[in-house]
């Protein structure tokens, strides 16, 4: 893609003229007033500084390489060569998931948000099926990637009139009470009073090795819980690979996966192109239920070391970056 | 439409003609439309249409959380999806219903604060400049944003108008009575 369109749109980036200018310069040099960053750090969004991280727009290409990383022996291979996922339970967090879609098969558990009579919000069981769609194609995504895993379902977008966050917090909270390994949110909110439950929600999860993986939202709005640092969030590239993906040297955004013209599942049984970062955060949930099935003893902090480790821009022992990671 | 009929209409509906009529001609698109989301419901309706299906549509409601601008508006995140025809069973019967069936469709949220209260929607952008998706994505979310703006102030400009004037009129009447307490003192 062309990075013209939305260049005006995106946050200067440090050292733009407005911040360079506010600060009085001592050196010679007033651009490089500034210290030098070690190359493998990327710049600093100015709106990530103490205030709830923005969106983040998809990277076009590769991003930087990261030399440094050195744990011999951690790549693909070791992280998820020969696996297929089985033994992980994955929860979609979503629309609901079609079950028996020819890419979905068979969803192990299925709930749904249910207004409850008190207004506040429980939760039931409910047969697999999906109004939306959405979920459907991010169960589907993670299905391609790791054929092997346990899939579940959790409603949480409900046409009822309870607002979208109580249904969240409900969804999300039972995902991490029932002990999935991995859940799928392609999801965000913008409602500031959900911050504080959800950052406190997503530690609760860190801590008890449940990885969420998180799609960032792709506007310019103050959004949870991808922004949080204990969980991962994911962006997407333009690049077609379904295994390839790269490590942010900007985060809050993390990781960087297939997100533009993607295969997905489409309730009916039918298969239709979509385009977003709903669709790049599965990727990286399959890639989590890869790596699981065969490290099934590593925390969310040391999964996503492997993560970071295996990343098409991070270099591996067997040759520099931006080689094919399978 | 004619330009005394654009005139007779409220703003807000003049606001988003207009912008589904930038959608529709910057994408070179087939149809681009605006749901708003009722706030008592949460169905989207049907505000405006420029192109393919037209302003008989204007004023149908859709249930909350279906379809592609139904999860756009629950998630808050806008979406693109391509090949829809191929798809043996895509939401046929809300798309025969607007008497066009399309084959892509990319939707983006209108926010107002922390709330989405409607999503403007693009059928069938033309496939001139392939490999563009993200762009169009996000200059979407640009048109999205400045009509959500617009609705923003003409909203503003409704409930803070009325008491002004009120104002005006109070201080008007206060003014009266000063001058004729003057003359009967």
């Amino acid at each position: 893609m062309s990075p013209g369109p939305d260049a005006p749109t995106r946050p200067a980036t440090p050292g733009a003229a407005p911040a360079a200018s506010a600060v009085p310069t001592e050196s010679a040099a007033p651009a490089e007033a500034e210290p030098v960053a070690p190359p493998w750090r990327g710049g600093a969004h100015r709106h990530v500084v103490g205030v709830p991280a923005y969106g983040a727009r998809t990277s076009g290409g590769g991003s930087g390489e990261f030399p440094l990383a050195d744990l011999p022996g951690v790549g693909p291979a070791w992280a998820w060569g020969g696996a297929d996922g089985a033994g992980v339970r994955v929860c979609v967090v979503d629309s609901g998931v079609e079950g028996g879609h020819p890419l979905v098969g068979e969803v192990d558990r299925s709930v749904t948000v249910v207004d409850r009579e008190d207004g506040t919000v429980g939760i039931a069981d409910c047969p697999p099926t999906d109004v939306a769609g959405h979920g459907t194609a991010c169960a589907g995504v993670i299905r391609a990637i790791a054929p092997g895993v346990s899939l579940s379902s959790a409603r949480v977008l409900t046409d009822g009139k309870n607002g979208s966050g109580d249904a969240l917090l409900a969804g999300l909270s039972w995902a991490v009470e029932e002990g999935f390994d991995v859940v799928n949110l392609s999801l965000a909110t913008t409602r500031q009073a959900l911050a504080a439950s959800l950052h406190e929600l997503a530690d609760r999860a860190y801590f008890r090795r449940c990885t969420l993986v998180v799609s960032a939202h792709n506007r310019p709005v103050p959004s949870f819980p991808w922004s949080f640092a204990s969980v991962v969030s994911v962006a997407s590239h333009d690049e077609d690979g379904p295994m390839t993906y790269y490590y942010n040297p900007a985060p809050p955004v993390e990781f960087h996966a297939r997100g533009v013209r993607v295969p997905v599942a489409w309730p009916g049984g039918g298969t239709i192109r979509s385009t977003g970062n709903s669709f790049a955060a599965p990727h990286i949930a399959g890639l989590c239920a890869l790596v699981l099935s065969k490290h099934p003893w590593l925390t969310p902090a040391q999964l996503k070391t492997v993560l970071f480790q295996c990343a098409a821009n991070v270099a591996h022992r067997t040759g520099g970056a931006h080689e094919p990671g399978r | 439409m004619s330009p005394a009929d654009d005139l007779d209409a409220s703003t807000e509906r003049r606001l988003l003609r207009s912008v589904v009529q930038v959608a529709r001609h910057a994408f070179g698109a087939a149809a681009a439309s605006v749901f708003l989301v009722d706030p008592d419901t949460r169905e989207l309706v049907f505000e405006a249409v420029a192109g393919e299906g037209d302003d008989k549509l204007v004023g149908t409601r859709f249930p909350a959380g279906t379809g592609i601008a139904g999860w756009v508006a629950s998630s808050g995140q806008s979406m693109l999806v391509d090949d829809l025809r191929e798809s043996r069973q895509f939401d046929t019967k809300a798309a025969q219903s607007t008497g066009y069936v399309p084959d892509s469709i990319m939707a983006a949220p209108l926010f107002s604060g922390d709330a989405c209260i409607g999503v403007l929607e693009v059928l069938d952008r033309g496939a001139e400049m392939p490999a563009r998706e993200m762009a169009d994505v996000a200059l979407l979310d640009l048109l999205a944003d400045q009509a959500a703006i617009g609705l923003e102030l003409l909203t503003r400009l409704r409930e803070t108008s009325p008491s002004r004037r009120s104002d005006k009129a109070m201080q008007l009447l206060a003014m009266a009575e000063a001058l004729l307490a003057n003359t009967h003192g």
